[in-house]
């Protein structure tokens, strides 16, 4: 009797407990959504207030290459390249890291780990030989380190099969890659790595979005002449980190850089 | 609306938004009224004492 | 003629679509295959291919055996996927601790555990392997089989969806194996706990909806007038994870048959998307889902209600609500705008509340049944998790302080803090619920062993005992020492002496984890030995001990 009463009184109330889960639904939807979208919304707003600083530009070609073997082997998850307003360590690392500095990081490499050190300002710090010796046995150069190894980098010829189209789709993600550097970039990764080219438009069209000159490095960087490997890339890659900013132009005291 | 705006806006909407949903489900876990079917639906997990069955009561 | 026409009268709707499904995943493999512009894609191809080609030939082979009668058959509870749930967790949770373990050797003795002609098997590929596979592996299949198996239970009604909830379960195994097989290859977004590409993000979140649909059907036509709080936790772990995951990994592919994507969001916007990202991971993923079990099994295995459902309604709202807002305290002192960071630390202190308020009501159900405790280490194991659960929402809070943080950040007190929330917390709850429902869902009366479940409990609380106290030890140190001054005002330690002051600390660990994976190993056998319905120990003990006695005369 009392179970076909209950039964009954679900019917006759079956719909206000369909539309019941529904409103947990939303109510859970909203609670969540609306939180995060406060929080971020701001940030979308911040592009063009973002430090006013000059020397900042696109990766090269051969740069870009470097970035995607970083994010392939998994550097970030024991380097950080953010250096925080600490003593310590801007006299470890450097000057603080700028929000412009990572402007076209796609994705950011800011890390959350320092199993090994910063690497923000890691640029100009080791020669091209001491980065070379340091991927392929890192021991040799630092006994007690406890990195990977990465001697098959010097083995491995650079793909660089894909790059325009890599930086075509940077372009439509916002980076401002002019048809001419996309056009050129094949002949710029040679170019970069000591190739036999000419590297002025290269060097010209960099410096014109960092508005100032001499941010590019043309060398070889694995000493290895011929094709370029993914040695030569990822070390590029490594000199130039935390090389671009001209602090002769940044005011920290600005109000514009006081978020 | 700018960044300063909506940097603002997220500082007090978000706090005064967080503390009108606290209120709502302050008031809605305290009601009285909610009581009893708050009781019976703490003993849902109880109903099916045989774990042996793998037939939904009745 | 006669065959064909009562098989297609016989052919269920879910199963079709699923088969439509798979037939997509087939041809969409096969292009893939054809096509592909590196060798990663064409590999990660073939393996949606023969996916494909394995499943449809399982579901025909299924529906050729004409062995289904009843279909679906609402009289009964869908228990196959719950099983075949359980061994996938103890599955992945072993593959996740072994990797763990090795790239824990890797950092203590570098010489031997890496290969340098090997690429595959260097740190930087081997720990998102790790993370992932504890965390949505491990996690993952936990959260589905134990969410399956709770929702039919509280809402009294067979699992929705017919053939669907078999193509979560798959589904999500296969998206397992190809982020694993990816990163192993160094196919990567490079965002933490969200590496895998493009193509693995779209087809989870085809699996993610599918679960969902499935989940929200079977609370729908459920006999019960009430959402027990459980499934609330549930659904709120479902439908963030999938808006979280939809947002934090748009991302523009180079190539429609190429691995390789770029985020579509860079630097600062990139960093708080993906910490927003990362931060609700844990509170919806490794939170909110296992509180989901919390509410079930310490309530189901005492046999008492939970402790105050009205403080549990509380916990739901104000933690879903506070969560979502903490993100930004993993980016104190960085370029991320000063007012986000301390937005980020006020939530995350105001967080402590709702966690204590779950943790107190977890602990308080079994008020007036404490003797449980001694009596069975299942009830021991979820008693300890949310102790752990506890503890790690009190660190968690402490360290999201900005002064607190410039020490913490960076270094291993991160790691010991999600290790006592990913092995005591997440570990415990996972495994006291595994040991409820093989008992339950293979319908014995008891556990194979309830000593070998006091010898995992002790061997893995051990274990995690030395794993955070080392970290703490490592991570502090570390800390200290990157900001130490000599008399003249230099710093006083290379980076690299820091590095070598953890070694020992690094054997501790993983000493620390080495136990934890032991422990998970025994209770594999003891699972297998229940499911398999072997007479448990206890009872061949008594058995035996008289038949010993006369012997001995």
């Amino acid at each position: 009797m009392a179970t076909a009463k209950k039964a009954s009184w679900l019917i006759r109330n079956h719909k206000f407990f369909e539309k019941h889960s529904y409103i947990l639904l939303v109510g859970i939807l909203i609670t969540v959504a609306i939180g995060g979208l406060i929080e971020i919304t701001p940030l979308f707003y911040l592009k063009n207030t973002i430090e006013k600083v000059e020397g900042v530009r696109p990766y090269t070609p051969l740069e870009l290459a470097g970035q995607n073997i970083y994010l392939r082997e998994g550097c970030y998850v024991c380097h950080s390249q953010m250096i925080r307003p600490l003593r310590d360590e801007v006299e470890r690392y450097g000057h603080y890291s700028l929000a412009a500095e990572s402007m076209y990081d796609h994705p950011f490499q800011w890390g959350s780990k320092r199993t090994g050190p910063d690497l923000a300002r890691v640029g100009g710090k080791y020669s091209d030989e001491w980065h070379k010796q340091h991927l392929v046995d890192p021991r040799s150069l630092v006994p007690e380190s406890i990195m990977p190894p990465y001697a098959f980098l010097a083995n491995q010829p650079l793909d660089f099969a894909g790059i325009q189209r890599d930086m075509r789709t940077l372009g439509i993600a916002g980076v401002p890659y002019t048809p001419a550097m996309i056009e050129r970039a094949p002949d710029d990764v040679l170019a970069q790595a000591g190739g036999d080219l000419d590297v002025e438009a290269m060097k010209a069209d960099y410096a014109a979005i960092a508005g100032r000159e001499g941010g590019v490095l043309v060398r070889d960087f694995d000493g290895v002449p011929g094709e370029p490997s993914e040695m030569d890339a990822l070390i590029a890659y490594l000199q130039v980190l935390g090389t671009m900013v001209d602090f002769s132009t940044y005011e920290a005291e600005d109000l514009s850089n006081k978020r | 609306m700018d960044y300063e705006g909506w940097s603002s806006f997220a500082q007090t909407g978000g706090t005064a938004y967080f503390v009108a949903i606290f209120a709502v489900v302050l008031v809605y876990a305290l009601w009285p009224r909610n009581g009893a079917r708050f009781k019976r639906a703490a003993e849902l997990p109880m109903k099916e004492k045989e774990h042996g069955d793998d037939r939904p009561l009745a | 003629m006669a065959a064909e026409t009562s098989r297609t009268a016989r052919l269920d709707p879910s199963s079709a679509t699923v088969g439509m499904v798979l037939l997509l995943v087939i041809v969409l493999g096969f292009a893939g295959a054809a096509s592909a512009t590196d060798a990663g894609f064409a590999a990660h191809s073939w393996m949606f291919l023969i996916a494909g080609v394995v499943g449809f030939a399982a579901l025909l082979g299924w529906h050729e055996s004409g062995d289904k009668t009843p279909t679906f058959d609402k009289a009964y509870y869908e228990e196959g996927v719950v099983k075949a749930g359980i061994v996938a967790t103890m599955f992945w949770g072993v593959a996740g601790f072994l990797v763990g373990l090795v790239i824990a050797l890797q950092l203590t003795w570098p010489n031997f555990f890496y290969f340098p002609d090997f690429p595959w098997t260097n740190f930087g590929r081997l720990r998102p392997l790790h993370t992932s596979a504890v965390i949505f592996a491990f996690g993952g299949n936990a959260l589905i089989a134990t969410s399956f198996y709770v929702v039919q239970r509280t809402c009294r009604t067979r699992l929705a969806g017919g053939m669907w909830p078999w193509f979560v379960f798959w589904g999500y195994q296969l998206f397992i194996a190809v982020a694993a097989t990816g990163y192993l290859m160094g196919i990567t977004q490079g965002k933490e706990y969200a590496e895998p590409e493009w193509y693995a993000d779209l087809w989870l979140t085809v699996v993610w909806v599918a679960y969902l649909g499935v989940f929200l059907a079977t609370i729908l036509r459920r006999k019960e007038p009430h959402i027990y709080v459980a499934n609330w936790f549930y659904l709120a772990f479902i439908v963030t994870i999938a808006m979280l995951h939809i947002v934090n990994n748009i991302s523009l592919p180079a190539s429609a048959v190429g691995a390789k994507s770029y985020s579509l969001f860079s630097g600062v916007q990139s960093a708080l998307i993906q910490w927003w990202y990362g931060h609700n991971a844990v509170g919806f993923f490794l939170t909110a889902g296992f509180l989901a079990m919390m509410y079930y099994f310490i309530p189901k295995r005492v046999e008492r209600p939970v402790w105050s459902y009205r403080l549990s309604i509380v916990h739901f709202w104000s933690l879903i609500f506070i969560y979502i807002w903490a993100g930004p305290h993993h980016l104190h002192y960085t370029a991320l705008p000063q007012w986000a960071q301390t937005l980020g630390m006020t939530f995350s202190l105001m967080l402590w509340m709702p966690s204590w308020g779950g943790m107190i009501n977890g602990l308080m159900t079994l008020s007036g049944a404490w003797d449980k405790l001694r009596t069975d280490p299942v009830v021991r194991m979820l008693v300890v998790s949310v102790a752990f659960y506890g503890m790690s929402t009190f660190e968690g809070p402490l360290m999201s302080v900005r002064e607190v943080n410039a020490l913490s950040h960076y270094t291993d007190w991160g790691i010991g803090h999600v290790h006592s929330g990913a092995l005591g917390w997440v570990g415990f709850v996972t495994f006291g619920s595994m040991y409820c429902l093989t008992q339950w869902v293979w319908k014995r009366p008891k556990l194979y062993s309830n000593a070998l479940v006091e010898w995992h409990f002790w061997i893995a609380t051990l274990g995690i005992v030395l794993y955070i106290c080392s970290m703490w030890v490592s991570g502090i140190m570390e800390g200290l020492m990157w900001r130490a001054y000599n008399d003249f005002g230099f710093l006083e330690y290379s980076f690299v002496e820091t590095v070598s002051a953890k070694h020992i600390s690094y054997i501790i660990r993983a000493l620390g984890g080495g136990l934890f994976l032991l422990g998970a190993l025994i209770m594999i056998y003891n699972l297998v030995r229940t499911a398999r319905g072997d007479v448990p120990v206890e009872d061949r003990n008594r058995a035996s001990a008289a038949p010993t006695l006369q012997h001995a005369e």
